[in-house]
């Protein structure tokens, strides 16, 4: 515009003052809602937390058992509610290792085949041991375990939502 | 860089062009009055904005109208603010699209040859107040049944016709659900639809005449 120049002419500032103003208007509606849009998904969530398994000779040594439990979360308006698995495997009195039913390739649920002694899931055919090592298909890592705790003779695990 | 950007997108698209002809055009010595149409133009921007904000939580059924518009104001970000400039801005459209016509009216802008920049405008008003009727209802308090009611009631009252075109509106017998989900329809996707598209005929218009002048002693 003015080469050189310092000189600004009344329709350049004219030109600045609206462009100023108008992008801080427009950022007044923008920002906050850009922060309507993303908030959701910045809430901590509220189902992380101890669940409780019940007694722990629910679960008998050297089979590992599924239990399912729900957990909810608010979400905008409503609770919503959903389900997930655990298999436990008691290896002695107070050894437990308690591995999720969802398998980490793609999220469908593994069941535990007593006749192959794996676990399979049934979506990409995926199979993983009694320990949950992945002993064949597409699956990137282990099944996760959760945290146990045994207090006076109930089993309680810890779910970070 | 800039500059070279610019050359580059100027060259394919005519930019300059566009910018002489849409945003320095001539114009003759006029007031704020004439201001109206672009203050128009920039509130129904802004409703289309924080209405399609609004429309990520809020949903249209009897069930959760009322409990997702009470999230919107109490639990979600800036809710408050979003919806806020929608409601006002309703009534701010409806005043300035009011007054606008008033101006045009007495500046005796309607005259030949802008005649059909004048109808074209008659129907901007006419979406702007269905628009603004529409979405009173979407809140789906007493306040918002009741006017519905009523302005059903009164679509009732024009002869022969009339409880046809009530029940039209209504999508039934009752203002129901199916009434709350085609006022959400007309309000959210038809409306908007043909605003935009009047509004570019009209805007056309305006470019293609240019504004009038302030009418004189000799008018």
């Amino acid at each position: 515009m003015s080469s050189g120049s310092h000189h600004v002419s009344r329709r350049e500032f004219v030109t600045i003052v609206t462009g100023v103003i108008g992008s801080i208007m427009a950022a007044l509606i923008a920002l906050p809602g850009i922060g309507f849009i993303l908030a959701p998904a910045l809430k901590a969530k509220k189902s992380t937390g101890w669940v409780s398994l019940g007694p722990l000779e629910n679960y008998p040594i050297g089979v590992p058992t599924l239990f399912n439990f729900t957990r909810t979360n608010i979400n905008g308006w409503e609770k919503t509610s959903n389900s997930y698995g655990v298999y436990i495997l008691r290896k002695s009195d107070t050894e437990i290792k308690a591995l999720t039913n969802v398998c980490t390739h793609l999220g469908c649920r593994v069941t535990w085949d007593e006749t192959q002694e794996l676990y399979g899931c049934p979506c990409h055919t995926a199979f993983f041991d009694i320990e949950g090592l992945v002993t064949d298909g597409p699956p990137p890592k282990p099944l996760p375990q959760f945290e146990t705790k045994i207090e006076e003779g109930n089993l309680s695990l810890y779910f970070e939502g | 860089m800039i500059e070279k950007v610019y050359v580059w997108l100027d060259e394919r698209m005519g930019l300059k062009g566009l910018y002489d002809t849409i945003l320095d055009r001539k114009i003759p010595k006029v007031n704020w009055w004439f201001t109206l149409g672009s203050a128009s133009l920039i509130i129904f921007t802004i409703q289309g904005v924080t209405g399609m904000m609004l429309s990520v939580y809020y949903i249209p059924s009897p069930e959760f109208a009322y409990d997702s518009i009470q999230y919107i104001m109490n639990g979600a970000t800036f809710g408050w603010l979003i919806r806020g400039i929608h409601h006002w801005g309703s009534s701010m459209m409806v005043v300035l699209v009011f007054i606008h016509m008033l101006r045009t009216f007495f500046m005796a802008s309607y005259k030949y040859p802008r005649e059909m920049t004048w109808l074209t405008g008659v129907f901007l008003l006419l979406f702007t107040v269905a628009s603004s009727f529409t979405g009173y209802l979407l809140p789906w308090h007493q306040q918002a049944y009741w006017a519905t009611v009523v302005g059903s009631e009164l679509m009732g009252t024009i002869p022969v016709i009339g409880s046809f075109l009530s029940n039209v509106m209504r999508g039934g017998y009752d203002v129901s659900g199916v009434t709350l989900a085609r006022f959400f329809s007309v309000h959210a996707l038809w409306l908007p639809a043909l605003l935009a598209a009047v509004i570019g005929v009209h805007l056309y218009l305006v470019i293609r005449h240019g504004i009038s002048n302030i009418p004189g002693e000799q008018d």
